[in-house]
């Protein structure tokens, strides 16, 4: 009994640890307090001046957009390379495998600065063609497709490449109608975690971007610095937007997936 | 005949060349750049220089203190809390685990804000306790990341080991001791390094939490603004190396996909 | 007439790997339109290359594959008028058996309705009418099987390639499906080329056999001229149950083996070296003075219909089916007809018998320790610390269940006049002269006959020892 209470607090101890912060947060982004602790009326103004300051509105939109455009390039190219290198023989293969794993295992400060010096600073490509910005987060999350792929490729039944091949369909017919089908769980989710390290990215993009051109991270990180009170609890509201957002998402995710065993249960 | 053979194979050329311009190219450069100086000349300065500077070697074990500081915090809650979690029958377990990793998919900047201000209220300044807040930052932003392989692994390990060992006579602790910490091991050590890495590089939590001393990765952001490639471009190199160390010890290179696999 | 013409030729079919393993080495084959036609042989044979060869997944190396006398050795397996019934099935998880098995006519671009019709037909055939919206992970193996087999039918192609079809079914439904096969190919009338390593399928289903060992054709043919007539040693151990014995022809229609001599049909020079097999089911167990040679009985085993009892006579096993049971230790005499000994001319003269293990894990042979390791022996092997012999996955070996067979070329014995010298001691019943030398004939006291080459004259009727050194013996593990 006591062990169990343990177990409990345990469990209830670190959630808390993880999710008070925002939790508070998101409670004073509903008020016109500029600082924790003080007590003060409901007020939605925050959520007003976050989606209504042009400045914010362009920082959301402009890396929502870079992460959707990174994470789509990323998905291609990680997912044919993982069928080119799986299909590639074993030399080859491990060539592409150690290379892909740079960046994974790399600190993004190094992957940043490095792809930065070598197109900026020696290729001269200015940070505003938004190519290097580009290439660095596609550069971050591509590997990470190419590692989701991989084990579908493995887990696969060789033999229905070849069955299709059998049957007419030409080798592209055979790798889109089979092939892509049958390793789509581990797109998925490459296309996910794509999108998840984008968002997140504050690295790969100070050392990339336009000067004019922030993400969420690099705006954040700046912005706490800066003395402007009402972006600053503006900043609280988007926290808490993302946190709804997460949730949401979560619930939905968890929702469908409960469904979808139901059923293979029932048939 | 020849376009069958080629096909599959050949998927893989654009993302080959990608990762040689992207990936190996750029760390050539990095290598040209940390030993030649200004005038393209090769010069070992840039690494004496590091090494014969007080400032930044005295980063290099800031910035070693605080990752170890950060990885035994992480460890000392993440071990119990993976354990309970592998350990429950709940039936939600599931959505208990997806409970852990949702603050993952959050703005890891945010978070640290969230942190920042509720550390203002409780300290009244963040100057008063400036090695323990980034700690504290470091340990809030990278906890999941340490509690995810350790609670896979431990969730692994076969139940009939336990019994056996309890068959054999030995008690909760001893069993605990002698068959599901070793094999546990390896979820520890995909963690720490996890954890250990990041703290040393990731310079953001420092910089918000408490703006005035330096770790490794901000070195090279102090050099990214002073225009200085190659001072910069030897600290990246430097810190390149002890992540090939760290790698090669604990022997991530095999591990698949760690931090992918801890995000989904 | 049509069916009398080859639909499919390989000519000198060679493919090696590029670490140097040749999976098929220069095989050639025709195939005669209509024919049922199985490629046996054990694991790493071959055969299923061959198949893949034919299906277009792999290129041969050297040779050429004619397809109604068209060269088709590198078109891609998309081109080829030919299906496949996969291993394991290779049914396409993520559509229904509808689409499954209208993938190949959607890629001729057939009209849907002409698809549908097909596919309801060959639903029908393969009795899974109405199965068209059910999806995959929802049927048994052997309805994936008969889909497998629908899908490839449906095609209406020239050949179709089976590849061990019915290996991950259960005994009972594959015999089922063995008829059904059959039964199928009556109706289509198409080519069959079946891969399997059971030898009581190939038997039952095909009209032409190929028997297949480490990349060789070791022999073509029916049935019955397999079974009945095997062309050497392999393929009789490979088809049904054989005792296969070494023996020389000591005159006209006769033939020594197994410590006696019996009387044949195969008409075989004298003094020619000969490999003698008798089915069990041809051994007739008698009254020891009616037999041609006698033995104890060792064991007895009931197998339903028949017993098998398994004789020693001298070092030779012989084993016997027989509708009578028998007692262990009861002496019998061996007698087999005339027509049921089936010789075949031995490839070479290379004297094989086997060792002994004695309980100190050395090797033994006629009471003497050969001068050889175990360890060397047995691939992997080792000496436990507390005396045991331990296999390369570290278990204990059970010596009772290794028997080691022992082979030595016939110029690698030498003849002397000291028999205690001799590893094994016999007298000379037969000799030839080869020209350069005499190739003798020696029964041993151990009921075994060895041939041994030398230049020196010996008489027949000689008392001699066999000197065999060990370092020319090579050694082989069955268990």
């Amino acid at each position: 009994m006591i062990r169990k209470i343990w177990k409990n607090l345990i469990i209830i101890g670190i959630l808390l640890f993880l999710y008070l912060p925002i939790m508070i947060l998101a409670v004073y982004s509903f008020t016109d307090a500029a600082n924790i602790g003080a007590v003060r009326g409901f007020s939605l103004h925050n959520y007003v001046t976050l989606f209504t300051t042009p400045e914010l509105v362009n920082m959301i939109v402009g890396t929502l957009l870079l992460a959707l455009g990174a994470s789509v390039i990323a998905t291609i190219l990680g997912t044919l390379g993982a069928i080119g290198a799986f299909y590639s023989k074993k030399g080859a293969a491990s060539v592409i495998m150690t290379m892909n794993q740079v960046p994974v295992v790399n600190a993004d400060v190094v992957t940043g600065f490095s792809i930065c010096i070598l197109l900026v600073v020696v290729l001269g490509i200015s940070k505003d063609t938004y190519i290097p910005l580009v290439a660095g987060h596609v550069t971050l999350c591509a590997p990470f497709v190419f590692l989701s792929v991989i084990p579908k490729l493995k887990q696969m039944d060789s033999s229905i490449y070849e069955a299709a091949l059998d049957l007419g369909a030409t080798p592209f017919t055979a790798l889109v109608r089979i092939v892509i089908p049958q390793i789509l769980p581990g797109i998925v989710s490459g296309f996910a975690l794509a999108i998840t390290l984008s968002l997140d990215d504050y690295f790969v993009a100070t050392y990339t971007k336009p000067a004019t051109f922030d993400t969420i991270s690099t705006y954040v990180v700046n912005a706490t610095k800066g003395a402007q009170t009402n972006i600053k609890t503006a900043l609280w509201a988007l926290s808490t937007v993302i946190f709804l957002a997460v949730v949401l998402f979560t619930v939905v995710m968890t929702v469908r997936a409960g469904k979808e065993q139901k059923e293979r249960n029932g048939a | 005949m020849h376009k069958y053979r080629f096909s599959r194979k050949s998927l893989g050329v654009p993302y080959a060349l990608f990762l040689l311009i992207f990936v190996a190219a750029p760390l050539f450069v990095l290598i040209y750049y940390a030993f030649t100086n200004g005038r393209g000349q090769f010069t070992l300065q840039n690494l004496t220089g590091f090494f014969s500077d007080p400032n930044t070697l005295g980063t290099l074990f800031y910035s070693f203190g605080i990752a170890f500081a950060t990885t035994v915090v992480c460890l000392l809650l993440a071990y119990p809390t993976a354990y309970v979690l592998a350990a429950s029958r709940l039936r939600a377990k599931s959505v208990l685990i997806m409970i852990f990793i949702m603050p993952m998919w959050i703005n890891f900047s945010l978070r640290i804000t969230a942190l920042k201000e509720i550390l203002t209220w409780l300290e009244g300044s963040l100057a008063y306790h400036p090695f323990l807040n980034t700690v504290l930052g470091m340990s809030y932003d990278f906890l999941p990341f340490m509690i995810l392989p350790i609670y896979t692994t431990i969730s692994k390990l076969d139940g009939a080991l336990l019994e056996a060992a309890k068959d054999l006579g030995a008690g909760d602790a001893q069993a605990f001791l002698r068959v599901t910490l070793p094999l546990s091991l390896p979820g520890v050590i995909s963690g720490v390094s996890m954890v250990f890495l990041p703290a040393m590089t990731n310079y953001v939590v420092l910089d918000m939490l408490y703006n005035s001393t330096y770790i490794m990765g901000s070195l090279i952001g102090s050099y990214f603004s002073a225009y200085n490639w190659h001072g910069g471009s030897m600290i990246a190199l430097i810190l390149l190396g002890i992540i090939c160390l760290f790698t090669l010890l604990t022997g991530g290179m095999e591990e698949e996909n760690t931090r992918g696999g801890a995000l989904l | 007439m049509e069916d009398k013409t080859n639909i499919i030729e390989l000519k000198h079919i060679t493919k090696t790997y590029e670490d140097g393993f040749s999976a098929v080495s220069d095989l050639n084959l025709e195939v005669k339109r209509g024919e049922f036609i199985t490629f046996l042989g054990p694991s790493g044979c071959g055969k299923t290359t061959t198949l893949r060869m034919i299906a277009g997944f792999d290129v041969p190396t050297e040779g050429e594959i004619l397809l109604n006398g068209k060269p088709i050795t590198e078109l891609p397996p998309n081109k080829r008028p030919v299906n496949t019934v996969f291993q394991r099935y290779a049914l396409f998880p993520h559509m229904n058996i509808y689409e499954n098995i209208a993938f190949g006519l959607k890629q001729k671009k057939m009209p849907e309705h002409v698809i549908a019709k097909k596919v309801r037909k060959v639903l029908e055939l393969v009795d899974l009418e109405g199965f068209e919206k059910r999806r995959i992970d929802t049927l048994s193996g052997g309805q994936q099987q008969r889909v497998a087999i629908a899908r490839a039918v449906v095609n209406e192609p020239e050949i179709l390639l089976l590849d061990e079809p019915l290996g991950a079914l259960d005994l009972k439904m594959r015999k089922e499906m063995q008829l059904e096969l059959k039964e199928m190919h009556r109706e289509l009338g198409i080519t069959f080329i079946y891969v399997t390593h059971d030898q009581e399928e190939a038997l039952t289903m095909s009209d032409k056999i190929v028997v297949m060992s480490e990349g060789k054709m070791q022999q073509i043919g029916t049935p019955e001229d397999i079974y009945n007539e095997p062309i050497n040693a392999f393929v009789a151990d490979f088809i049904g149950e054989s005792n296969i014995f070494n023996g020389i022809m000591t005159g006209e229609l006769k033939a020594r083996f197994c410590g006696g001599e019996f009387v044949c049909v195969d008409d075989v020079k004298e003094g020619t070296h000969i490999t003698a097999v008798v089915r069990p089911e041809d051994v007739i167990l008698t009254a020891p003075e009616k037999g041609i040679i006698r033995g104890n009985v060792t064991s007895v085993i009931f197998k339903g219909i028949h017993y098998e009892i398994t004789v020693e006579s001298g070092k030779n096993e012989i084993v016997a089916q027989s509708v009578n049971s028998a007692v262990p230790g009861e002496r019998v005499g061996v007698y087999v007809e005339p027509d049921n000994i089936h010789i075949m001319i031995a490839e070479d003269n290379t004297n094989i018998f086997d060792g002994e293990i004695n309980k100190n894990y050395e090797l033994e042979y006629n009471g003497r320790v050969l001068d050889v390791s175990l360890t060397d022996i047995i691939k992997g092997s080792r000496m436990s610390e507390d005396g045991t012999l331990l296999d390369a996955g570290g278990s204990e070996i059970d010596i009772e269940k290794v028997k080691i067979k022992i082979s030595i070329q016939p110029q690698s014995i030498e003849l002397t006049d000291d028999q205690e010298e001799g590893l094994v001691q016999g007298c000379i019943s037969n000799m030839i002269y080869k020209g350069d030398h005499y190739s003798y004939v020696i029964h041993t006291d151990l009921e075994q006959d060895f041939v041994v080459d030398d230049e020196y004259l010996w008489n027949m009727e000689d008392q001699v020892g066999l000197v065999m050194p060990v370092e020319k013996m090579k050694f082989k593990v069955k268990r």
